[in-house]
């Protein structure tokens, strides 16, 4: 059946109103459209590294986990965390001692998943546990107060890497982690954005959740304080993101690369960038060679994903 | 009926938990407990158990999966020694704040550094603060018994138990031991259903809140009363297991203590050198006694106390150092609750054995020998002893 949003929007929902999540936060509609994809009847055994999401998303005695069970653990074990839930599942239904049709699925934004939860991730997805492990991305330690982490873009003012006079804000350029997880052999890899109608994110997140095996999403999460920008314009920053090329988006299926959204026009990072008070010091007349380099790095990479397509492709005819 | 056989300790615990064929193991190999896993991969591939096992990336990971699965609704164990505690430790907190029945096997040894794969109670002594029950045991059979106990006593209590044994002065030496059919373990540990499980098909729920001052204070207290509780439950479920085996498991065992006046206490497998110690002493007239604590997690502070209080001399000897500038931990507890308990004995504290230096009997006679000198004099000159270094 063709996506519609009006079709998603009046699914069940599983992440419901009453958490504490900031306006203008990227990872509360994320949430939101990747549990829409579970089919009426399956249920859903969410984990959540430490963070914003599970700060703001369970605060005892309230829960926002509706139509769903919820468990938090630990900031770098959800990738274990939920191995050991699924292994459960397992063994519970081949006792029968259980009926019905769970999914497994794991949130960590980018400390819990590219940091310190990365030993965890990264043993559970070689393992092959039936899971999805979704990535809500904003590019920092936005919980604690916007520090450095690795997946925090190049040159970026955080409160652990400052933009000073002698040093630049973060002198190291992110890690793909979406490509170290494809490295992983696993079914099914993607990134994505909530842009537009949010069809790239819900598809994607349909396929991640009912493909069998290890799964795993990177979603952009623009975050306010973080990025600094208006809370209105979340949805802008998604699409500015994607349409140049900062954040592409694309999938790796079974070692196959697909770019899902080529833009019409590719617009220069400067217009990502110019919207946020993390990039504010790349526009001073001095350090102009920054949005410059960037741009270079942006331009590689998208250049790599169209000839990895090309080459993954050809691999399979 | 029981069956006679000969195994090693990690062959009896891993014995144990193929009778008790819990629904989940997750575990990382460290030395000495890497055989437990590597037995129980076998009895997975043979089919000789239905458990899902999970061959996780690090300890970390073993307690993490154990939390998601024990929390999902299953029966859950794992097994680790030393370094893989301590790197478990944070999650410790979290399997027993969550009220989580995971039997974690701890086959006890020393902590780096410098590394060293020998044994000593550094690491369950660590985590004592843990949320964990702790059963220690002295032998092969004790190891087995209370592995199959812990099961029991953990889903009851709604607490962890940690069974720990010594790094291969039990693990790896084989001795004769009883084991119990299959059935039987079975029967005695029964079906586990949980009150409260993420898989219930019956309604979801959320586990793990953040938990702020207005209710973390009456969490955390909830899990204080549940290892006061726990001490009934442990003697319960051990009531209960003499009446199947016949084999008696108090939250202690006294040898010649009733009418001792020279008195040690001690943990595990040097409890048996000790015995052995006290057997010559005996012979010789000398009214030596021991006290060796299955229970550390409950302490049985006030039955110790009761105990001890007619010794005339009392030595307590750990195999761990708190580093304190003061004493070793089982020292520093059994003293403390003496004093609560207005018993005033003389008491000397020995740390000993760490990183798997041997303890013999000759080492024993020593401290027995201090313990006379002490009774005679009234006078203690070292409250914290290093017992056998090299030298002295």
């Amino acid at each position: 059946m063709a996506y519609s949003i009006k079709d998603m929007v009046n699914k069940k929902a599983r992440f419901v109103s009453g958490h504490r999540m900031c306006a203008g936060c990227g990872a509360p509609p994320i949430v939101r459209t990747v549990l829409r994809t579970l089919k009426e009847d399956d249920n859903a055994l969410i984990t959540s590294a430490t963070g914003c999401l599970e700060v703001s998303s369970c605060i005892y005695p309230y829960t926002s986990w509706g139509n769903a069970s919820f468990i938090h653990s630990a900031f770098e074990n959800a990738g274990a965390t939920i191995s050991g839930a699924s292994a459960a599942y397992t063994a519970l239904k081949r006792r029968g001692k259980i009926s019905k049709n769970t999914k497994f699925i794991a949130f960590g934004g980018d400390g819990g998943t590219l940091d310190i939860g990365f030993q965890a991730l990264s043993g559970a997805m070689e393992r092959g546990h039936d899971i999805t492990y979704v990535c809500y991305d904003n590019g920092g330690y936005m919980n604690t107060g916007t520090q450095r982490s690795s997946s925090t873009p190049h040159f970026a003012d955080t409160t652990t890497t400052p933009a000073g006079s002698k040093i630049p804000g973060k002198v190291q350029m992110r890690k793909d982690l979406t490509e170290i997880m494809a490295k992983h052999n696993i079914p099914y890899v993607a990134q994505t954005a909530a842009i537009g109608n949010q069809k790239d994110l819900y598809e994607k997140a349909e396929k991640a959740i009912y493909t069998e095996g290890p799964t795993y999403m990177s979603v952009l999460s623009p975050c306010p304080r973080g990025w600094g920008y208006p809370t209105d314009d979340l949805l802008l920053m998604n699409k500015l993101a994607v349409d140049t090329c900062f954040w592409p988006l694309y999938e790796i299926e079974n070692g196959v690369y697909r770019i899902t959204y080529k833009p019409a026009k590719k617009l220069p990072v400067e217009e990502f960038l110019k919207m946020q008070k993390r990039f504010k010091h790349l526009f001073k007349e001095e350090n102009r060679w920054m949005i410059d380099q960037l741009q270079t790095e942006v331009d590689k990479k998208w250049d790599y994903l169209l000839k990895q397509e090309e080459f993954t492709n050809s691999l399979n005819k | 009926m029981a069956i006679r056989e000969r195994l090693s300790g990690n062959e009896a615990v891993a014995t144990a938990m193929k009778q008790i064929n819990p629904d989940t193991v997750a575990a990382y190999p460290i030395t000495p407990a890497t055989e437990i896993p590597q037995y129980f991969a076998n009895f997975v591939s043979n089919g000789s158990v239905t458990t899902e096992f999970i061959p996780v990336e690090s300890e970390h990971s073993a307690m993490s999966a154990c939390i998601g699965a024990s929390a999902a609704g299953a029966r859950v164990m794992t097994a680790t020694s030393s370094q893989g505690l301590a790197y478990m430790f944070e999650t410790l907190y979290i399997a027993s704040g969550l009220r989580l029945p995971i039997v974690l096997v701890n086959v006890n040894r020393a902590l780096s550094a410098p590394i060293n794969i020998h044994n000593d109670h550094s690491d369950s002594m660590g985590a004592r603060d843990a949320g964990f029950i702790q059963l220690y045991c002295e032998s092969n059979q004790e190891a087995y018994d209370n592995t199959i106990m812990a099961v029991k006593i953990a889903e009851k209590a709604k607490l962890p138990v940690m069974v720990c044994y010594d790094g291969f002065i039990t693990s790896h030496s084989i001795e004769n031991i009883m084991l119990m059919e299959n059935e039987e373990v079975k029967n005695f540990v029964g079906e586990y259903n949980p009150e409260e499980y993420l898989l219930d098909d019956k309604r979801n729920i959320s586990i793990g809140p953040l938990s702020l001052q207005n209710s973390y204070f009456e969490q955390r207290k909830e899990i204080a009363d549940a290892m006061v509780d726990s001490k009934e439950i442990i003697k319960e479920v051990s009531e209960e297991f003499y009446k199947l085996t016949g084999r008696k498991h108090g939250l202690y065992e006294k040898y010649m203590l009733d009418d001792a006046e020279l008195g040690i206490i001690v943990l595990n497998s040097t409890a048996g050198t000790a015995k052995e110690a006290i057997d010559v002493l005996r012979s010789k007239g000398v009214k030596a006694g021991l006290l060796k604590p299955r229970c550390f997690r409950p302490l049985p502070y006030l039955e110790i106390s009761e105990e001890v209080k007619n010794l005339k001399v009392l030595a307590i000897m750990d195999k761990a150092d708190s580093v304190n500038g003061y004493s070793g931990p089982l020292f520093s507890e059994i003293t403390s609750a003496m004093y609560t308990s207005n018993v005033k004995v003389p008491t000397v504290n020995y740390i000993y054995g760490l990183g798997g230096r041997d303890v013999k009997i000759d080492n024993i006679f020593e401290v027995f020998s201090d313990l006379e000198t002490i009774a005679k004099t009234g006078k203690i000159t070292t409250l914290t002893n290093y017992l056998g270094l090299r030298g002295e």
